[in-house]
């Protein structure tokens, strides 16, 4: 048996150098296809980052009636603590609200001069409410409708926003199931493609394959040397792509920093080295694998 | 030791073999003869187990062909060293690995094949071409490195299909030539040819065959048509 393995081994290696031009076409399809992978996969992460830091930038506020004590403003803030939909709350106080307010037109001397005038403080205490789910502050908005709070809400202004807010998530949603679709697509596309170039390969050695079962090789004995050779295709597709990405990215990562929200595309790239060697490693192994035994099986069928 | 009884192919309404039947001794030297389409190849292929009968029965040792199991017939296969008019030669490996190949496949050890490889190359006389690639090697020698490949493992029944339809007149008789020896040496030989002058020259039993049907077998016979 191991004498088997030994010789299945030796063949499939020296059919893959024997094969140059042929084993370098088929490498060259395969470290494509686990390239498209991996940059589809970098894709999808700063794609999730995007909308992630987009979500963050959608919240409402509660504005209270000038007269409403904190404590009742608190319990609002409880209340809707337990809320399944909320994330988290930040409440601001009147004078939180006022520094803000101050701090924000530093700039406009006679506007300042003017709140100084006043006795009161006349902005709102406020509640800041970020939910989980874009999708989830018409739920919170009528929460807060509710006719409980009316006597102390003086706006939510989830009306003002709706329209934003609404198509945001409209844009998170479809980015995100396009994004899914397009993935698939794409990494179907590229597998469909190795497949076939490892399936004309093959077809290129059908006669061989006739010979062998003719001499009386077993099945297993023919197949084998192929699905070393499908396997290789695999390991040496892998080194290829990340040889080729790892100084792509290296490259770009600064002019991409300017306009991307990750701050280095490269160092995530870097990090996750290992993980993209094993998955891509993983993928390529299968691919070849199963391609080249699917392929034999048609000839081994006659 | 071989037995064709009324053995029929047919693909589709064309009839290739018709109610074919005839024995073949231990250590006998048939020819079977006749035109192109005339039906020699199907036979072999019939006893190759590459086709299937469409009716009668093929026994080969006292044994239908026909029960051998699919898993059975890699060894089934070992027991005919086969030879044919295109050499069917593996192209990527050099002429010692290609008959390596075959005894590896019949599961031999290392040991064996290193001892019986440059044996088989002698021979075939072929010793120096042992790591020559079929492209590198002529028909003949070609042709050679197929017989080498075939007698790996002592076959009982040598079956060559036109092993001379690609070789010159020298070429083809140095394959002749070696058929006879290896037939002298106790295998049984059955050689397909529309070659006239070889069938008339060897003298031995020639079965002919015409449009799929059997219409002479004569010992010490002759090539007519």
């Amino acid at each position: 048996m191991f004498e088997g393995f030994k010789r299945i081994f030796k063949w499939g290696l020296k059919n893959f150098w024997r094969n140059g031009w042929l084993s370098t076409a088929t490498v060259s399809i395969m470290s494509l296809t686990l390239l498209v992978i991996t940059v589809l996969l970098m894709l999808n992460v700063v794609a999730n980052v995007i909308l992630e830091e987009l979500e963050n930038k959608i919240d409402i506020s509660v504005y209270f009636k000038l007269d409403t004590s904190e404590t009742d403003i608190l319990k609002v803030k409880d209340q809707l603590e337990k809320l399944e939909e909320v994330n988290s709350i930040t409440y601001v106080s009147q004078e939180d609200a006022l520094v803000k307010f101050k701090e924000r037109h530093k700039d406009n001397p006679i506007l300042l001069q003017s709140l100084d005038e006043l006795d009161v403080n006349p902005l709102e205490a406020s509640l800041n409410i970020k939910a989980k789910e874009t999708s989830q502050y018409a739920s919170i908005n009528q929460f807060l409708e509710s006719v409980y709070y009316q006597e102390i809400i003086d706006k939510v202004n989830y009306m003002q926003n709706k329209d934003v807010i609404e198509k945001l998530n409209k844009i998170v949603t479809d980015v995100k199931a396009g994004g899914l679709i397009l993935t698939l697509l794409l990494a179907l596309i590229v597998f469909l493609v190795t497949f076939n170039a490892i399936r004309l390969a093959i077809y290129s050695s059908r006669e061989e394959i006739n010979i062998m079962r003719l001499v009386g090789a077993k099945n297993w004995f023919i197949r084998g040397p192929f699905l070393v050779e499908g396997v290789l295709y695999g390991v040496i597709g892998t080194v290829v792509s990340l040889l080729v990405l790892y100084p792509v990215f290296y490259f770009l990562s600064p002019k991409l920093s300017g306009f991307l929200p990750i701050e280095d595309i490269f160092g995530y790239f870097q990090d996750n080295l290992l993980a993209f060697f094993f998955l891509l490693l993983a993928v390529g192994i299968i691919l070849g694998g199963f391609s080249s035994w699917f392929a034999v099986r048609k000839y081994l069928r006659r | 030791m071989i037995n064709f009884n009324k053995t029929s192919r047919y693909y589709g309404d064309y009839c290739a073999l018709k109610d074919i039947s005839f024995r073949v001794k231990p250590k006998e030297f048939v020819s079977i003869v006749g035109r192109s389409g005339a039906g020699k190849t199907t036979l072999l292929k019939l006893l190759l187990k590459e086709e299937k009968a469409s009716s009668g029965e093929i026994l080969v040792d006292g044994k239908n062909i026909d029960e051998i199991k699919e898993k059975d017939v890699p060894n089934y296969r070992r027991k005919i060293g086969s030879i044919f008019q295109d050499f069917k030669l593996l192209p990527n490996k050099t002429a010692y690995e290609n008959i390596a190949f075959a005894m590896e496949a019949g599961g031999r050890t290392d040991e064996e094949i290193a001892e019986d490889v440059p044996q088989i190359l002698n021979l075939v006389e072929l010793a120096d071409k042992a790591d020559n690639f079929p492209y590198q090697m002529s028909g003949g020698e070609k042709q050679r490195v197929a017989i080498g490949r075939a007698l790996v493992h002592k076959p009982d029944i040598l079956m060559a299909d036109e092993p001379t339809g690609n070789l010159d007149p020298l070429h083809t008789w140095d394959i002749i030539r070696l058929l006879c020896r290896i037939n002298e040496l106790g295998t049984t030989v059955l050689l397909a040819t529309h070659d006239r002058e070889i069938v008339n020259a060897l003298g031995r039993r020639v079965i002919s065959l015409d449009r799929g049907q059997l219409i002479r077998d004569e010992e010490k016979g002759r090539y007519i048509v």
